[in-house]
């Protein structure tokens, strides 16, 4: 019985709680790729480096709060930082569109060229993050580390296993269910929202019902800026903050909103859970757990890890060509053939 | 102005900036330029290949270059003494089971009458599959890996000479490459996309931690040179005749052999660009060239006209991916060592689309002007930088932390240009440079 608990609290503390708040990340990340993909109709390479820079003015602004002495008491500071960030985010996207993006939505190009067009953002905004913070590590994070401790937790429950959830886990956590409550509240029962979905289901009709498609588009980029800059602070607080890190979260983010069904935001929200899921345990190494479990004469000898931490790259890709081949509109039905 | 006396002209500015580098820098960096830009150059017509002539979009050209470069390791390095007998057939035998594995699970799933024993068969053939591949392949590599790991713990390679190993990556990225295709092109555009960014992070991560295949990120040094083209520095300076023949341009011996190594490089680069050059531009005058384009303008009249798509795209994207294997090897060659850890994405795949759009894509004499020319402001826009951040900072007090920090920051001003230049050239020429005709 004992054996059982203490396998289940290994379990949650490398496994689910990990998973939890990466996943949470993702679900933030993917659900600004799907938005772009529902309603602008293109797949955001520059979604990673809007993520970054958002980050970075929250970096920056924190470093900036903390100079004057600010705290937030035992939450990182980085959450005073957040709304500034997310502004600052919403400005560069919005210059983006109107210089960049605009010219060609009034040309109808095709969505291959707005991808393209995606990968020129993606370097200017890359080179702009490492011109103003370089393209080192920066820490940011402050407060208190742990909600609960693995050493706390021990002496409290007498078991021989710890679980420690990090103050940044718990944050990402209730930020993320905060961020997607008003997201789905928002896209369900306000007009503008529903004007949004409307675009997104059949653009022609929305035009007809005199839906005004700048405004849509506007309003999308809003959504989307707020969304990546929380999903970068989440991200920076819970690892550290690098810019190139940023831009290969592309990868997995992708992967979330395209098993969840490119378009669709609840698929986007379960394809990151399943993605960080899949990717933690498969490159957990479980003899630990299996050890608890298992009968003394099986107990594993080797680490019992399927794959090596450095192939999590792997995981969210196999995941993601199964899903594309068995049902390519994803797990929720997206709007992607 | 006719077309052709333009493009001459472009082709002439382009190489007179990389004159230039060699009247005002040194002789020595402008040659490798030259040098990159024929890798490149070469990794343009790849990439016009799929996306020009069929609008296949590929982001996963770091993997096929990486591939590239994995090839010079193991056709031209020594073997490493003992690999083979203490571990070497393990792995290939666990390679084989696993490769087995896949084929089993891929029979049943496609076999079997659907239904709850189709899946459970697969999973249960798929885990067994890798438990046994696994207990193989774990001893085996801790094998090879033990032998020396200071300077091999891998395989080594079949000790051929170097120029056999270009052909040899061409063929290991081309065969990734069908792979790759015949998952993945059935896709949409965008999907295919993320499948190519997906696979060439694979491929680097595979490169960098299977140490018994190519050392990991520990690198590998020392990879033969492709002589008697390519010689050695040291001989050349202990050779009386090219001595003399040195201080006749009036050049020191030392500088004089470092160049002539270079333009060794350059000779050879220049022959395989010349050949793939051609044989695109026949491929592109052909019929298949013609019918590439119609599928690529509209896939649905030409499938209507009988053609089959999916293949023709999965043809041409092996192609594609082959040259750039071959551009991978020869950078590999050219550099004398692999280093798993410096392949980047902006750098390896990014930059070849900027070079193939700004250039002109479908065309691919544009593609190769695109390459020299990106490849030229890549390396020069950093001395540019600093230049101009000098000129604005220079009414600033010295020690003032901002002026610091923009001359510091320099460095990064290459991402920031060249997505501007992708930008403009998206916005105010989309068809390139050199546009298709």
């Amino acid at each position: 019985m004992m054996d059982l608990l203490n396998a289940l609290v290994a379990l949650s503390n490398f496994v689910i709680v990990p998973a939890v708040a990466y996943g949470s990340q993702l679900a933030l990340g993917a659900l600004g790729v799907t938005l772009i993909y529902g309603i602008l109709r293109f797949s955001n390479f520059a979604h990673g480096d809007t993520m970054a820079f958002g980050a970075m003015i929250a970096v920056l602004v924190t470093w900036g709060l903390q100079a004057v002495g600010v705290s937030f008491g035992p939450l990182p500071t980085a959450l005073l930082a957040l709304p500034f960030a997310i502004l600052g985010c919403i400005v560069l996207v919005l210059i983006t569109d109107r210089l960049v993006y605009r010219f060609y939505r009034e040309q109808r190009a095709k969505p291959v060229i707005l991808v393209i067009v995606s990968m020129g953002v993606m370097f200017i905004m890359n080179g702009l993050v490492r011109f103003i913070i370089g393209p080192d590590d920066q820490r940011f994070s402050d407060g208190a580390r742990f909600i609960i401790s693995a050493r706390d937790f021990k002496s409290m429950t007498g078991l021989r296993e710890g679980l420690a959830i990090k103050t940044s886990q718990g944050i990402t956590l209730v930020v993320a269910v905060v961020a997607v409550a008003l997201l789905f509240w928002f896209l369900n029962k306000t007009r503008t929202g529903k004007s949004m979905r409307a675009y997104s289901d059949n653009e022609d009709l929305a035009l007809l019902s005199g839906i005004n498609p700048e405004r849509v588009v506007m309003i999308t980029w809003i959504i989307v800026a707020a969304l990546a800059t929380t999903a970068g602070v989440l991200y920076g607080l819970d690892k550290s903050f690098k810019p190139f890190v940023y831009f290969q979260l592309l990868l997995p983010i992708f992967a979330s909103a395209i098993v969840g069904g490119l378009g669709n935001p609840l698929g986007a929200i379960a394809g990151g859970f399943i993605i960080a899921f899949s990717e933690v345990t498969v490159t957990y190494a479980w003899k630990k757990v299996l050890t608890y479990v298992a009968p003394e004469s099986l107990a594993p000898s080797g680490l019992v890890q399927f794959l090596s931490t450095d192939y999590k790259f792997a995981v969210s890709f196999a995941i993601l060509l199964i899903v594309l081949l068995f049902k390519p509109t994803g797990l929720f039905k997206g709007k992607a053939v | 102005m006719t077309e052709s006396v333009k493009n001459t002209l472009l082709f002439i500015v382009v190489g007179g900036l990389i004159l230039l580098t060699g009247f005002t820098q040194s002789w020595n960096a402008a040659i490798l330029i030259l040098n990159m830009g024929l890798i490149s150059a070469i990794l343009a017509i790849g990439v016009n290949l799929q996306w020009g002539f069929a609008g296949l979009f590929n982001v996963g050209v770091m993997g096929f270059v990486a591939l590239g470069g994995l090839a010079v390791v193991l056709v031209s390095t020594p073997p490493t003494p003992g690999a083979w007998s203490s571990g070497g057939y393990g792995i290939i035998l666990a390679l084989l089971l696993g490769a087995a594995t896949v084929v089993a699970a891929v029979l049943v799933a496609t076999r079997m009458p659907r239904g709850r024993a189709q899946t459970l068969t697969t999973i249960a053939i798929l885990l067994v599959g890798f438990f046994v591949y696994r207990a193989v392949f774990d001893p085996s590599v801790a094998g090879v890996e033990a032998i020396e790991p200071a300077v091999a713990g891998n395989l080594g390679g079949l000790n051929l000479p170097v120029l056999v190993a270009w052909p040899a990556g061409g063929l290991l990225a081309a065969g990734a490459a069908w792979l790759i295709g015949k998952t993945a092109l059935g896709l949409r555009s965008d999907y295919l996309a993320i499948a190519t960014l997906g696979i060439a992070e694979i491929i680097i991560a595979i490169m960098k931690n299977e140490d018994w295949l190519a050392r990991g990120v520990k690198n590998v040094y020392g990879i033969p040179r492709p002589s008697p083209v390519v010689g050695y520095e040291v001989d050349l300076q202990n050779d009386p005749s090219f001595v003399a023949r040195a201080d006749w341009f009036g050049l020191d011996p030392v500088i004089a052999s470092t160049l002539s190594v270079k333009l060794g490089y350059s000779l050879l680069f220049m022959i395989v660009l010349l050949a793939l050059l051609w044989m695109a531009q026949m491929a592109l005058k052909s019929p298949w060239g013609r019918m590439m384009r119609a599928i690529r303008d509209n896939e649905v009249a030409a499938e209507a006209m009988g053609k089959d798509v999916t293949r023709r795209h999965l043809q041409i994207f092996v192609l594609g991916s082959a040259i750039c294997g071959i551009a991978g090897a020869m950078m590999t060659t050219l550099d004398g060592q692999l280093t798993p850890g410096t392949y980047n994405p902006l750098r390896f795949t990014f930059l070849v689309w900027v070079m193939v759009i700004v250039g002109g894509s479908g065309n691919n004499f544009g593609a190769v002007l695109g390459a020299f020319l990106i490849w030229f402001l890549w390396v020069q826009v950093e001395p540019m930088g600093l230049w101009f951040m000098n000129l604005i900072t220079s009414s600033m007090p010295d020690g003032s932390a901002l002026k610091s920090h923009l001359i510091d920051s320099a460095a990064h001003m290459r991402l920031f240009t060249m997505g501007l230049i992708l930008l403009i050239v998206l916005r105010f020429s989309p068809r390139g440079l050199i546009p298709e005709k």
